[in-house]
């Protein structure tokens, strides 16, 4: 059952891949999805601000890899399962930048 | 004929307002669009739009609640802003910037207090209803959750970070505060039964579900479902389920899972498990037809563009169908022959029978999230 769980999400993963690509998309994905917790203006809801003075302390590496494995023992999900790594960094960039080049 | 240019003539001379078509504001809602900072007038029997009011603020979030006579809303945003919306005369009536980040509110039994409950800083903010003046501050030192109005003219409401619940009786003027501790990790909303007498509270840091006796002198947390996840791989979730929209079908409740593709089905009565329905995805929410027959749900990114009708008798799934992109509200109307879905990212309100699952018609809304029919005014809890 897992490993069936394990491929539709692989698969999942290849579609979203697709639809991220764009820096316009992936900018969306940020505000309305990470939105849900962070707010849509990423200021802070349940989960905490993320705008780049809130982020100063991070690099693009860990950064990324808090997008892609989560955080244990928070409500922050990984996301792995719905990007790949190369989105992940994007995502690491714009966040910190407050733009996306 | 000579009654109606009588009639005519005494309407010119009243004032323009009568002169216009009188506005029953029963058969009304009210639609957030989040992105916009704007809420769409709708005729709920017309299935139209009347009309667009702009000005709010952040809306990422938003949600509201009605005075008694169904004539104004009180609009929580995101931003802090607490605005009270005119629908008859179309407008706002007031706005407070009360906050910097705000997360709902509730309105008290007697209709004359609004309660917000805040983020940042942590706590909640009572105001007079007609004016908008602050009338108690109540600091929590926590991001509160789950702020519902409950009988008595008090307000209840959860602390995320230290997990207790308060409840603020404002019977007599000043809020007097019962605290209940211990009620678990991370609750992350709540609802109130529509007899106002259970306070249920959702947790994400454990597994379970926490309810507490508001007819009780004093009250102490009643774990529910402690280990409803045991034993089952953790799902991540990416975005917290609702209780606001929780369902009670008969006996039952029914309430989203966290962390699990499943809604979970509890006895009201002695609060025990009585079964499980497997879910397309993690659910957002599980809305019950008022008759209580169908259960609605809605699911959480990635997979929200898809709504999962169950039979309430059977438990079973009836119906699935795919709105379109980004589903994030439903609302019944008040006896339930029809519902309206927000398609955030269609940018279209849909409106369904219930009975045939037809689609009746489409709504233009720009990013809509949540759909506030004035029916509301009466329930205690929303």
């Amino acid at each position: 059952m897992h490993r069936m769980l394990a491929i539709s999400l692989l698969f999942c993963g290849t579609a979203f891949a697709d639809d991220h690509s764009s820096p316009d998309a992936l900018i969306r994905l940020v505000h309305q999805d990470c939105g849900s917790c962070h707010g849509l203006t990423l200021k802070g809801g349940l989960g905490p601000d993320i705008r780049p003075d809130a982020l100063s302390h991070y690099d693009v590496e860990t950064l990324s890899e808090v997008v892609l494995d989560g955080i244990q023992g928070t409500a922050m999900p990984p996301w792995r399962p719905l990007m790949s790594e190369a989105e992940a960094k994007k995502i690491a960039e714009y966040l910190l930048q407050g733009e996306l080049k | 004929m000579k009654w109606l240019a009588t009639a005519l003539v005494a309407l010119a001379m009243t004032g323009s307002v009568h002169a216009q078509t009188i506005l029953a504001t029963g058969d009304l809602g009210l639609v957030v669009e989040r992105a916009s900072g704007s809420l769409l007038l709708v005729d709920q029997s017309e299935r139209k739009m009347l009309t667009r009011i702009t000005g709010l603020g952040d809306l990422s979030h938003a949600s509201l609640v009605y005075s008694p006579d169904q004539r104004y809303a009180y609009v929580f945003g995101r931003d802090g802003g607490l605005t009270k919306v005119d629908i008859v005369e179309r407008k706002i009536a007031n706005r407070v910037v009360q906050s910097g980040n705000a997360i709902g509110g509730a309105i008290s039994d007697d209709g004359s207090l609004v309660a917000v409950s805040n983020y940042e800083p942590g706590g909640v903010r009572i105001f007079n209803a007609d004016t908008l003046d602050l009338v108690a501050d109540i600091p929590t030192g926590s991001k509160t959750i789950g702020l519902v109005d409950a009988p008595g003219k008090r307000f209840v409401f959860t602390l995320w970070d230290d997990g207790e619940t308060w409840i603020a009786d404002l019977s007599a003027g000043a809020p007097k505060i019962t605290k209940v501790k211990g009620v678990g990790t991370n609750p992350y909303d709540a609802l109130v039964t529509d007899d106002g007498r259970l306070y249920i509270t959702g947790l994400f840091g454990e597994d379970g579900l926490t309810a507490i006796d508001l007819w009780d002198e004093n009250p102490e947390p009643i774990r529910v479902l402690p280990e409803y996840g045991r034993g089952q791989q953790e799902m991540p979730v990416y975005k917290m389920p609702h209780l606001e929209g929780w369902a009670r079908a008969g006996r039952e409740f029914v309430l989203p899972a966290v962390g699990h593709h499943q809604v979970l089905w509890i006895n009201a009565d002695d609060l025990t498990e009585t079964g499980r329905t497997e879910t397309y995805g993690q659910p957002v929410f599980a809305m019950s037809r008022p008759d209580g027959r169908q259960v609605w749900v809605n699911f959480a990114h990635p997979l929200n563009d898809t709504i999962q009708v169950i039979d309430t008798p059977s438990k079973e799934i009836i119906h699935e169908f795919k709105p379109g992109p980004a589903v994030l509200h439903m609302e019944f109307t008040p006896r339930g022959h029809e519902v309206w879905v927000s398609v955030r990212d269609a940018g279209k309100v849909m409106i369904y029978d219930t009975h045939t699952f037809e689609k009746l018609a489409e709504i233009d809304a720009e990013s809509p999230s949540g759909i506030f029919f004035t029916s509301r005014a009466h329930k205690t809890g929303l």
